[in-house]
């Protein structure tokens, strides 16, 4: 069996036809998993234990299990219940697009919060108290001091999670979303070539993922600008 | 003349089993200097932390223009508006300009207006000598003049006390001076000021009182003359001969 180069590059532009999907996959889960990262992360900062348990109890349940379970649990488990087919959440859960949305904002909800955790713990308490002593009450302290330098130092660790979503995109295949993965399987199973196929789509997804790296790379160093030094 | 802006009767303070504060006595009233010294772990700094509530007091009673400090935390903000803090690392926000550190809390707080909130910064930053650097970012600055900055930002919301926690013990000999400089001139002007220093020569230039705590006690408290003239206490004695050894 030889390897066939001719097949990688006439694949490029059938499974750049998933591309559009990968994308839209991608950023409504990101949007939508960055709204409900700040409020998993406001339960888990509140200091309230009532507010807090439920908050760590969802990221504990969402890292905790692999993503592939959750999609497979909300597309093919949730319709059983008849009040999730009565709810007015059934028009997006019935389609396996809404399953694969919810899986990966749910997902991505869980592991930002942290990152956003992390990024307002490191933020220098010196300053905080600061704020305090001028007399900001303390969502003024939030908003205008502790968040804006915890975002510049969460940026890293949220664009490595930006990446990581954009290949758990191709889960979404798994539930008959004609994402570039899916593109590629049905693809293999006309042409009996995994290789080369796999191949093509791996290449296309290393040329977004240079993509988001670079967008990252400009917010990055704007956010820090006020970290170099020049006398 | 002698209203007491800050009142501290028998305050304690434990962290766990450690005593940071035991009994504290302390009367400090308008227009008065109050530097406070001792070794390290004493008590001074978790002291005049006290009077914004950066830390919570256990026992006693803490009065700060004329508002007792409980854990109401509306009443707890208006107080701290009235106390301008200055701390050893500075604390600048490394994410606003020098210029929009000084109006932050006079816009947030007081809701004062930008053209006044502007004016009003920059009449600070000249006086203390760094209009110039208005515009840059606090990385960008000298630690000295991070410290004039720090200063200028607590007296943008016109405190009736200043409250100093080890100015200058953060910065390069040779940058002592210029924020020194700027705190005689701040008592000059009849700021009243509790300062934690061991910079001695500024206690016998400006203070009114020099407090020596050791152990979270109050040991001797005095007029600069009668402290490095006559101390009562051994253990002053014994400070005062390492502190000004060399």
């Amino acid at each position: 069996m030889s390897f066939n180069f001719d097949l990688v590059w006439s694949s490029l532009p059938l499974i750049i036809q998933g591309l559009g999907m990968t994308l839209k996959l991608l950023f409504l889960s990101s949007l939508i998993g960055l709204f409900l990262a700040l409020f998993i992360l406001l339960l888990r900062i509140s200091g309230r234990w009532y507010l807090m348990w439920p908050a760590m109890a969802y990221i504990y349940v969402f890292r905790g299990t692999p993503l592939l379970v959750q999609i497979f649990v909300i597309y093919h488990g949730l319709p059983q219940f008849d009040f999730i087919r009565e709810s007015i959440f059934w028009p997006v859960l019935r389609e396996p697009f809404g399953c694969a949305v919810l899986a990966l904002s749910l997902n991505a909800g869980a592991y930002v919060s942290e990152i956003m955790r992390g990024g307002i713990i490191g933020v220098d308490k010196g300053v905080k108290e600061a704020a305090m002593a001028l007399g900001l009450p303390r969502w003024q302290q939030f908003i205008y001091v502790t968040s804006p330098i915890a975002i510049r130092l969460a940026l890293p660790a949220y664009s490595n999670e930006v990446v990581s979503m954009l290949k758990a995109t191709a889960l979404a295949s798994t539930i008959t979303m004609m994402e570039m993965t899916g593109v590629a399987r049905t693809l293999v199973a006309r042409t009996f070539a995994p290789y080369e196929i796999f191949i093509s789509a791996a290449l296309i997804y290393l040329a977004l993922t240079y993509a988001l790296q670079q967008v990252f790379a400009w917010i990055e160093s704007h956010a820090s600008r006020y970290v170099k030094k020049e006398r | 003349m002698s209203e007491p802006v800050i009142m501290m009767k028998n305050v304690s303070k434990r962290f766990g089993s450690f005593t940071a504060l035991s009994n504290i006595n302390l009367t400090v009233n308008r227009g008065e200097r109050l530097v406070v010294c001792g070794p390290s772990g004493s008590g001074k700094s978790t002291m005049i932390r006290c009077i914004n509530r950066l830390e919570e007091h256990d026992a006693g009673t803490i009065i700060v223009n004329g508002h007792e400090l409980t854990g109401n935390d509306r009443r707890i903000d208006a107080v701290r508006r009235e106390v301008g803090m200055v701390f050893q690392s500075f604390n600048l926000f490394p994410h606003l300009t020098v210029l929009k550190n000084l109006m932050l809390a006079p816009r947030l707080v007081r809701g004062t207006d930008k053209a006044s909130a502007e004016a009003a910064a920059m009449a600070l930053l000249e006086r203390v000598r760094i209009p110039e650097q208005a515009h840059k970012y606090p990385a960008q600055l000298s630690g000295g003049q991070q410290q004039r900055v720090a200063i200028a930002r607590a007296l943008c919301m016109n405190p009736k006390v200043m409250l100093f926690d080890e100015p200058t013990s953060a910065l390069d000999p040779e940058m002592i001076s210029e924020v020194l400089d700027v705190m005689v001139d701040l008592a000059r002007e009849g700021m009243t000021m509790i300062c934690v220093t061991h910079e001695m020569g500024f206690a016998r230039s400006v203070a009114d009182k020099i407090m020596f705590m050791d152990s979270g006690e109050i040991v001797e408290s005095a007029p600069p003359d009668e402290f490095f003239g006559a101390p009562k206490s051994e253990r002053t004695k014994m400070f005062l001969k390492q502190i000004l050894a060399h």
